[in-house]
């Protein structure tokens, strides 16, 4: 189980917390959806939770251990800009084995083509780059998967393709995903409950602007 | 769309490019080679020849032949480029290096470094350095090496700070890659293409400067056939009319300059993945 106990995180301390004592618990196998306007720390939770940001209270813990601090996290997060999670100097080839080899029965169901391997990140479209993004993300030490906007930026056809695989993916290996969408609709569809923390508290201090 | 099947593609292009910088500073170094004692030695017969068949860039008012002066102190220049640059760069790698990953402190030590290097005119800088250096190519070479790192080690410092930042090396971490492993993989393909082209784009900067600082008499020798003394040598017989002995050397230095500027921007196209199968 994924567990967030008494979470809080704040940019600074000049800054306002962006979410304090939050609690959160995703079991294996669950899909949980979180949807929130924007700018209100739903993108910096699955930081911390993935264990990109450090927490400033309370700890994130998979199984009742706290995340480990090296080694491959059994959190990934899957980002909304695929071609900002990758090497731009690297090869398809190269990117795919910084994970876990992913196997040739994988690379099939995400749709990853053999003549991707010899290309490099800007050749490949948004959509075939986030499916690599994903096949690195799957290796077998991956228990959850936190989607930021993952196909917010693709087209509805490709969208529908990519969910219907992580989905096959995450029931055949009861991962537990945390979806965090604007898209209302996506998150009705494939999930079994809504974290709506962020969408119960009130607009956080913005007076600057 | 037509397409011309003798049209070389970039890449091909770029590479002949290279190519072709190449063999002309190769030609250079044979050339002075060849050419020994020549240009050195007087011919009195031979005095204030205007460009020719038999000297195409004429001759001084010692009759010495001014295209093998020229070609010698291209040699020079060349030789001073090479030790400059090539220290100023690594001492720019070194500086950003420690400026992007050993802290707040050293950070701020080298920016102020570096924005003190900048704000000092260039050439004061040079001639203050080469002449506490006691002068001659050493002094010339330790002066342009002193004053030429401080926009590279801006461009360095700024690259793996941007790196360290980027989604990418977080992630590589995250999947349980070790920092030595993520500074071979990830920063190591980007500093060092920064570093070579910016190790080249410094050569023209650093012949520019060291034939400036030879042409005020900070540097070499009277008897030197240096591109700068030959210009200041010059100034004295403009004004009898004998313009080949400043334009022609004038000239070979600016090509020369100009050659290493195309030769680094081609050699960036080439290690640039979006460019790099154009």
């Amino acid at each position: 189980m994924l567990e967030a106990r008494t979470l809080a995180y704040r940019y600074g301390k000049q800054h306002s917390w962006l979410f304090d004592d939050l609690d959160l618990q995703i079991t294996a196998g669950e899909i949980v959806g979180m949807s929130a306007p924007s700018g209100r720390g739903k993108s910096t939770l699955a930081k911390v939770l993935a264990g990109y940001l450090p927490p400033a209270k309370g700890s994130v813990m998979v199984d009742g251990l706290p995340l480990p601090s090296s080694g491959h996290c059994p959190v990934q997060l899957l980002f909304q800009h695929p071609e900002l999670a990758v090497n731009p100097r690297w090869k398809v080839a190269k990117i795919l084995q910084e994970g876990e080899e992913p196997s040739a029965e994988l690379r099939q169901d995400l749709g990853i083509e053999p003549a991707w391997l010899d290309r490099y990140p800007h050749e490949l479209s948004g959509g075939e780059l986030q499916r690599v993004c994903l096949a690195r993300a799957l290796s077998s030490g991956t228990r959850y998967l936190l989607c930021d906007e993952m196909t917010s930026m693709l087209d509805a056809l490709t969208q529908a393709h990519i969910w219907r695989i992580i989905l096959n993916i995450a029931q055949s290996r009861r991962l537990g995903l945390l979806v965090i969408s604007h898209d209302t609709t996506l998150i009705a569809k494939i999930c079994s409950r809504n974290i709506s923390y962020f969408e119960d508290t009130a607009i956080m201090s913005n007076s600057r602007i | 769309m037509m397409t011309n099947p003798l049209a070389l593609d970039r890449r091909t292009r770029t590479m002949m490019v290279i190519f072709g910088c190449l063999v002309l500073f190769s030609a250079i170094f044979i050339a002075a080679w060849l050419y020994g004692e020549q240009g050195q030695v007087t011919n009195l017969a031979l005095r204030k020849l205007p460009p020719g068949w038999n000297q195409p860039f004429g001759t001084d008012w010692l009759g010495r032949d001014m295209f093998a002066r020229t070609i010698k102190g291209l040699r020079i220049s060349l030789e001073i480029g090479l030790a400059a640059a090539s220290c100023s760069a690594i001492i720019a790698l070194l500086l950003g290096l420690a400026a992007a990953t050993m802290g707040r402190i050293i950070d701020v030590a080298v920016t102020w470094l570096c924005d003190v290097g900048m704000a000092t005119p260039h050439l004061v800088l040079l001639i203050l350095i080469s002449f506490a250096c006691g002068g001659g190519a050493k002094g010339v070479i330790i002066a342009v090496a002193a004053s030429h790192w401080p926009a590279l080690t801006r461009v360095i410092r700024a690259e793996v700070m941007q790196l360290r930042t980027s989604d990418y090396i977080k992630l590589s971490s995250r999947l349980g890659k070790s920092p030595a492993w993520i500074a071979r993989h990830h920063l190591l393909p980007h500093v060092v293409p920064q570093f070579l082209v910016g190790l080249l784009l410094l050569f023209p900067h650093a012949i520019l400067h060291a034939a400036g600082l030879t042409f005020l008499g900070f540097g070499m020798s009277p008897h030197t056939p240096e591109i700068g003394i030959l210009l200041a040598e010059s100034m004295r017989y403009l004004t009898t009319g004998m313009w080949w002995l400043a334009v022609a050397p004038g000239l070979a230095l600016i090509l020369s300059a100009m050659t290493f500027d195309v030769l680094g921007n081609n050699v960036r196209a080439l290690l640039d993945p979006k460019t790099l199968r154009e």
